[in-house]
């Protein structure tokens, strides 16, 4: 079976820096990954290199996604094809209202898919449901794409338009930046509501906590830019005790 | 300089252009002179200049060279060119009042069943054996050359009067209209007068019929608006891609007045609009708001001059432009707080989107200010569209030219969101989109 996505010896620069120096990791269907690790430890980079942001230079290995390269697409067809970031800082648009924005974007990827788009009726009724089950009132929807929201609330948006979206492939980099622990445990349902079979996922965090509330099935720990360790959910544990040094690294 | 050279060819060719716009008008009362001094004011400056500080970034000399001979009044089958675009441009529920050629059209124009209150006469009619009308139309400052150029050489425009009292149901729609087969200059001049407590809509709009090439549109708006009333005005300058529009507008505003003003420029090859805006009365209040967009070799000039003559008045300029290709956005906003003035509140924000690396922009804010309890303010920007907002957008599905057009719409829609009427912020909204659809 070719896996969802996967990552063979991916290296990358930044400008003149080397960041990630031969990252290997594979995710299947149904699976959510968890990757750990301290700071500068090319956890971002990764999830940047997936969704396709500029600046940053592959100079080695490949990421196939279902089988295809990932890397030779542009952001916006890996989107249509399925790959979703969760920003850990969602960006502010003042001036383009959220229902505006999400229309764009849903009816973008249809179409690049050869599907039909919402008409706007469609639309409304599909992203009403989906926010209500968010907890999302509608007048955040009518303001500018995250401007004056809260770090919750921007959290709560990103994971909305997982759930719009539908992609098979969810990385949620540092989802618990940011969150006090009742927005972290809102935003974490709304992950979790996503799991399912068709769906892979990888959580990306720093801290311990929000493999409480998003359990994974495989836990990585990265350092200086490679994976070092990989293991069950108890790996996440084992680290919240011993801390990031065990690798060479301060927390 | 020798005063004694030989007059050029392209002296000659505006003389006998001003001979021509001469017969087009009635000479009655004072009109003859009046145009004789403007002309002699312009013949003694010429196209203004880079060497004028006041053209610095729109050299006439080298953007326009020369002005062209004067239009022909329109045949019948420029009429019927005008009429295509004119149904094009169609604004629902308003009364349009047609320019062709610099000359009024009444059968294309909509003035029967005229509202209480409100008359229409087109200028020609209007100033013979009025000598106080006449006084105000041709009494502009010759100081500024392409005034007193348009002032010369005008041959036609549309005379408004709205009576004391009167709210206009229908917005009024004056439509320019190039329609001339040949290369030529059209000089247009139109007066608004607007008692007390009225509200009104004036949209203008510039556009080409078929077939109308590398024209030269000039033109003057005198605007009075009395105490208590208020104007919302709206002006779409979207003349041919080769055309050359040059525009003025003198505003006065009597006393708890409020003018809501906003232009929109996307076509013409070059285009200047300069507006004098006088607070006469105390009390009032003026939103200028503006929109370029430009693309290909395109040349916008947007200078503005408020003049705070009188205390308690609050005046705000927001302003955007759109700059692609090699195209240059210019905008000059000067603000002028008199001795008396006191308690002003002045605002201006000017912001451009450079989407190319040959795109330019020049922003000049000016403040004179004598008086010593006001609040004024000025702020000016120019940028590229932001990588970050960029990259989130494609990361949702959006193409690049999608997610480039979805943050243009947003820079600009804060200075469209100022038009009062729903229909007119749809119209400008529409015009944006048709620009950006283009683009992509």
């Amino acid at each position: 079976m070719t896996a969802l996505l996967e990552v063979r010896d991916l290296q990358v620069r930044v400008e003149d820096r080397e960041i990630l120096h031969g990252l290997s990791l594979t995710v299947n269907k149904g699976e959510v990954h968890a990757i750990m690790g301290p700071n500068g430890s090319g956890k971002s980079t990764l999830s940047h290199v997936i969704a396709g942001k500029p600046g940053y230079e592959v100079t080695g290995g490949e990421i196939l996604f279902e089988g295809e390269d990932l890397l030779e697409m542009e952001p916006d067809e890996r989107a249509a094809k399925g790959v979703f970031l969760a920003f850990q800082y969602p960006v502010e648009i003042p001036g383009v209202a959220t229902y505006t924005f999400l229309q764009a974007a849903i009816n973008a990827q249809r179409k690049a898919r050869g599907e039909a788009e919402y008409s706007t009726p469609a639309f409304l009724k599909k992203v009403r449901e989906v926010a209500k089950s968010l907890n999302i009132p509608q007048d955040m929807l009518k303001r500018g794409v995250n401007v004056g929201f809260s770090g919750g609330e921007k959290k709560r948006n990103e994971i909305l338009q997982m759930a719009l979206f539908e992609p098979s492939l969810c990385i949620l980099d540092e989802m618990d930046s940011g969150l006090d622990i009742d927005a972290l445990r809102i935003a974490a349902d709304g992950v979790n509501a996503l799991r399912s079979p068709d769906r892979g996922m990888v959580v990306i965090t720093h801290y311990q906590r929000l493999l409480n509330y998003i359990v994974p099935d495989f836990v990585h720990v990265m350092s200086r830019g490679k994976v070092v360790k990989s293991g069950g959910k108890e790996l996440a544990l084992e680290l919240e005790e011993f801390g990031y040094t065990q690798f060479g690294d301060a927390a | 300089m020798n005063v004694a050279l030989a007059k050029t060819d392209t002296g000659r060719a505006l003389s006998d252009a001003f001979a021509a716009a001469r017969e087009r008008l009635p000479a009655a009362g004072k009109v003859a002179d009046f145009r004789r001094q403007a002309f002699d004011a312009y013949e003694r400056s010429g196209l203004p200049h880079r060497r004028i500080e006041d053209w610095k970034y729109t050299d006439l000399r080298v953007l326009m060279r020369e002005v062209l001979p004067l239009a022909a009044a329109p045949d019948a089958a420029a009429f019927k060119r005008a009429e295509v675009v004119l149904k094009a441009g169609t604004i629902k529920g308003a009364r349009p009042l047609v320019l062709v050629d610099g000359a009024f059209a009444p059968k294309l124009s909509d003035i029967s069943g005229l509202e209480k209150g409100l008359s229409v006469r087109s200028l020609r009619e209007a100033i013979d054996g009025d000598n106080a009308l006449q006084a105000q139309l041709f009494s502009l400052d010759t100081a500024n050359p392409m005034v007193a150029l348009n002032s010369a050489m005008l041959t036609d425009g549309v005379v408004i009067d709205i009576a004391d009292g009167t709210a206009l149901s229908r917005p009024l729609h004056i439509v320019h209209i190039a329609a001339g087969a040949t290369a030529s200059s059209i000089f247009t001049r139109s007066l608004l007068r607007i008692g007390k407590n009225v509200s009104a809509t004036l949209v203008e709009s510039y556009v080409a019929a078929g077939g109308a090439k590398s024209y030269q549109a000039h033109d003057s708006l005198v605007i009075v608006i009395g105490d208590n009333s208020r104007l919302d005005h709206v002006r779409l300058v979207e003349d041919a891609t080769d055309a050359v529009n040059i525009s003025s507008g003198v505003v006065t505003l009597g006393a708890h007045a409020h003018f809501n003003t906003f232009g929109m420029t996307s076509g013409a090859a070059v285009s200047r609009y300069q507006a004098n805006i006088t607070f006469a009365g105390e009390g009032s209040r003026v939103e200028t708001n503006g929109v370029n967009l430009l693309r290909g070799r395109q040349h916008a000039d947007t200078t503005l001059l408020l003049d705070h003559a009188v205390p308690h008045c609050a005046s705000r300029e927001v302003f955007r432009a759109v700059i692609d290709d090699s195209a240059h956005s210019v905008f000059q906003g000067r603000i002028i707080v008199r001795p008396d003035a006191q308690k002003t509140d002045a605002k201006m924000m000017t912001r451009a989107l450079l989407l190319s690396d040959d795109a330019e922009a020049d922003n000049k804010p000016e403040l004179e200010i004598f008086a010593d309890d006001v609040t004024c303010g000025h702020g000016a920007t120019s940028g590229a569209l932001d990588e970050s907002l960029l990259f989130y957008l494609r990361a949702r599905g959006l193409k690049e030219k999608e997610a480039q057009a979805l943050l243009i719409q947003a820079f600009v829609g804060e200075a469209i969101e100022s038009i009062a009427s729903d229909a007119l912020r749809d119209l400008a909204a529409a015009t944006a989109e048709r620009w950006l659809r283009a683009r992509s």
